[in-house]
């Protein structure tokens, strides 16, 4: 209880106040436009984090990450275009009900659905930290090894019909972790005798070139577009309120979210499929699914929103992030050197209560401000496309260039950004290329130093959370091989088993 | 061959079931892009004896080699599964359409290169209002108002991010030639 009581006063400061505002308002007003997701705000507002206090930087980063998803609803439902990627499957079911008539009840029914699932979340996750900071310090240098390859694995293996090019990705995000001097023998590594290269490829530039450069280069290449909604009419309280009536979807979509958060390299989509697999499976009209279901809906919501909380479990416990959002915010602890991992579950549980006490206070502000302020988002989803390239592109130069006042690095995040133009336009995955590069750094120190007390092979996995992990590892790596072969017999047609869900496109 | 439809022989079929197990959605131009990358990888291993030292006394895990090796290693690996996997595919329509897109998306990376060259020299403020409104103009923003409401949008960026947000962005070098006193230091400050 002091714990908790301690978090409270961590939180009862006027700039965690206003980062907590600007952070959830903010990150409602970017989901709702379409092109312009999470990533690409938290990539252009990292650099101006490092200079505030990391609870004040990371509410605020937090405060976009999980309030996005809220907004991203909107469009989803009102035009069938996700506001960000992860509301894609909200489209199935609530574009439909907006064409019969029932955008309100949909949007309640997203917004309930995923406020719920959200303070479930954090919770069920309050509650289960004094576990986790028991079992954090088992966790040493052979099992953060294992975790980190574990988290490469499953988001190569995440990537379906696309897993040799998330490999060949997520190891070209490895190699650029390597450039520059090394830290132990000082030696050189791939530099070609440039200076600027020495110091490494900074994780900010090439996030920012990734994300935020790359989709205004999108925004600015493509047709300009426009789109127009009609306003909502009714009670938008009530409406969330329906939500009850679906509590057990409700309550299987967050258990979905916080399991599938918490191990690196997974996240919404899983979540989603699972839940809204099992939604279909219970209900007692599976037709209706994809056609409109309230109950598609909610599974949907539901499961999206419980992932932010449970994500930054293996980034605080262990200082592994699982995506990349997470990635992006672990530089605002380096920033600040702090290393998050066991220690940091052991030693500083308020601060964790902190977090997770913001997240529950942000999910309450954006409910109250979805109710009053729905309409007035609607006018932001206009702006047309090529002014936000321009506008993005704008934003994308405060990011780079307020690093380190380097042409050199806007250069380089210019050249990031027209590879992410490829990838997006070809359909492949961003995100291997930030987790390889982070969880790549953090492999190669972890496996240095974890081999110091190993002999043979065998002791690598002697102790039992280092043995579950290798053998997770494995088993993925034949079922995922099982699955292929499974769908060659079937002789299945090349566009039968993938779909929009995976378009990175939005991402 | 590789787009044929699965209706005749033996060899077809094994091609066919070869193929299906490179399943993805695909989008034009993906065969220039898994050859461009595969080529890259290659570049970088032949690069690897010059660009990576090996240490004398120490264990492959310890040398400083061993991870860029791991990483060049699997990016030859998957590439070249990649680069299969498109070569035996079916291709797609609007290959060349596709690689001319990318090209002519250089044309942005020219116009934040200049945006970046032109705010140490002029300013942030005027270096943004002159980026935003040129880029808006030439993205087909030509009225009045698209101009002042691109002029607003870029001072707005500059005040919250400089003035408020006191984002590290070096004064530009023409402000040196206001008269001293409190403007120029204002000038210098917040915008």
């Amino acid at each position: 209880m002091d714990l908790f009581l301690s978090s409270l006063e961590m939180l009862a400061r006027l700039d965690v106040a206003i980062a907590l505002v600007l952070g959830s308002i903010g990150g409602v007003l970017i989901g709702a436009i379409p092109g312009v997701g999470p990533p690409v705000a938290i990539a252009i507002l990292l650099p101006v984090t490092f200079s505030l206090e990391p609870l004040v930087g990371l509410t605020l980063l937090l405060g976009i990450y999980g309030s996005s998803m809220f907004g991203g609803a909107l469009p989803a439902i009102l035009i069938n275009t996700p506001g960000t990627a992860v509301n894609a499957l909200t489209t199935y079911d609530g574009y439909p009900m907006t064409r019969r008539g029932e955008a309100l009840r949909a949007l309640g029914l997203a917004y309930g659905a995923s406020f719920v699932s959200g303070i479930i979340s954090i919770v069920a996750l309050i509650l289960l930290a004094p576990l986790l900071a028991k079992v954090a310090p088992m966790f040493g240098s052979r099992e953060i090894f294992l975790v980190a390859l574990l988290g490469i694995v499953l988001v190569v293996l995440a990537h379906r019909g696309q897993t040799f090019a998330a490999g060949m990705l997520a190891a070209f995000g490895i190699f650029l972790a390597t450039v520059g001097l090394e830290p132990i023998r000082y030696t050189q590594r791939f530099t070609f005798g440039q200076d600027f290269l020495t110091s490494g490829i900074d994780l900010i530039v090439v996030v920012l070139g990734l994300f935020a450069i790359a989709q205004a280069f999108v925004l600015l290449s493509d047709p300009d577009d426009s789109p127009d909604t009609q306003p909502i009419t009714g009670s938008m309280l009530r409406a969330i309120g329906a939500v009850f009536r679906f509590k057990r979807l409700a309550a299987a979509g967050s258990g979905f979210g916080v399991l599938m958060g918490m191990i690196p390299g997974v996240g919404e989509f899983t979540a989603q499929f699972l839940s809204y697999t099992y939604a279909r499976k219970t209900s007692k009209d599976p037709d209706a699914f994809g056609k409109g279901s309230p109950e598609g809906l909610v599974a949907s919501e539901a499961a999206n929103n419980a992932v932010p909380a449970a994500a930054m479990i293996p980034l605080l416990a262990l200082g592994i992030p699982g995506e990349a959002l997470t990635a992006m915010m672990l530089s605002v602890f380096y920033v600040h050197n702090v290393t998050p991992g066991p220690g940091l579950f052991q030693n500083q549980l308020d601060f964790v209560y902190a977090l997770f006490v913001a997240m529950i206070l942000l999910n309450v502000i954006v409910v109250a401000f979805m109710v009053v302020a729905s309409n007035g988002i609607l006018r932001i989803i206009r702006i047309p496309t090529r002014f936000l390239g321009v506008a993005v592109l704008t934003l994308s130069f405060v990011g780079v260039y307020s690093l380190r006042n380097s042409i050199t690095d806007c250069a380089l995040a210019a050249g990031f950004g027209l590879l992410g133009l490829m990838l997006k336009r070809q359909n492949l995955p961003i995100v291997p290329i930030i987790l390889g590069m982070v969880l790549g750094g953090i492999m190669e120190t972890r496996l240095r130093s974890a081999m110091a007390r190993v002999s043979t092979p065998l002791d690598f996995v002697e102790r039992p959370i280092a043995a579950v992990i290798a053998l997770a590892i494995a088993a993925m790596i034949v079922l995922h091989v099982w699955g292929v072969v499974r769908e060659r017999r079937a002789n299945l047609r090349e566009d039968e088993h993938d779909h929009d869900i995976h378009d990175t496109q939005l991402r | 061959m590789c787009g044929a439809p699965f209706h005749s022989g033996a060899g077809m079929r094994t091609l066919r079931t070869f193929q299906d197990l490179f399943k993805r959605y695909r989008r034009p131009g993906d065969l220039v892009f898994a050859a461009g990358f595969f080529a890259l990888s290659l570049l970088l291993a032949a690069a690897i004896p010059w660009q990576v030292t090996w240490v004398g006394g120490l264990g492959v895990i310890e040398q400083p080699a061993f991870w860029p090796v791991v990483a060049v290693a699997a990016m030859v690996t998957f590439s070249s599964l990649h680069l299969v996997g498109a070569l035996v595919s079916e291709r797609i329509p609007g290959r060349r359409k596709e690689v001319f897109h990318w090209l002519r998306s250089v044309e942005f990376a020219l116009w934040f290169m200049a945006y970046v060259f032109l705010v140490p020299w002029i300013g942030y403020l005027l270096g943004s209002v002159l980026f935003v409104t040129a880029l808006s103009f030439r993205q087909g923003y030509r009225s009045a108002r698209w101009m002042g409401t691109a002029a607003l949008f870029a001072a707005t960026v500059v005040v919250l991010f400089k003035g408020l947000l006191q984002v590290r962005v070096p004064a530009g070098e023409i402000y040196q030639y206001l008269p001293p006193g409190d403007l120029r230091t204002f000038v210098m400050t917040w915008l």
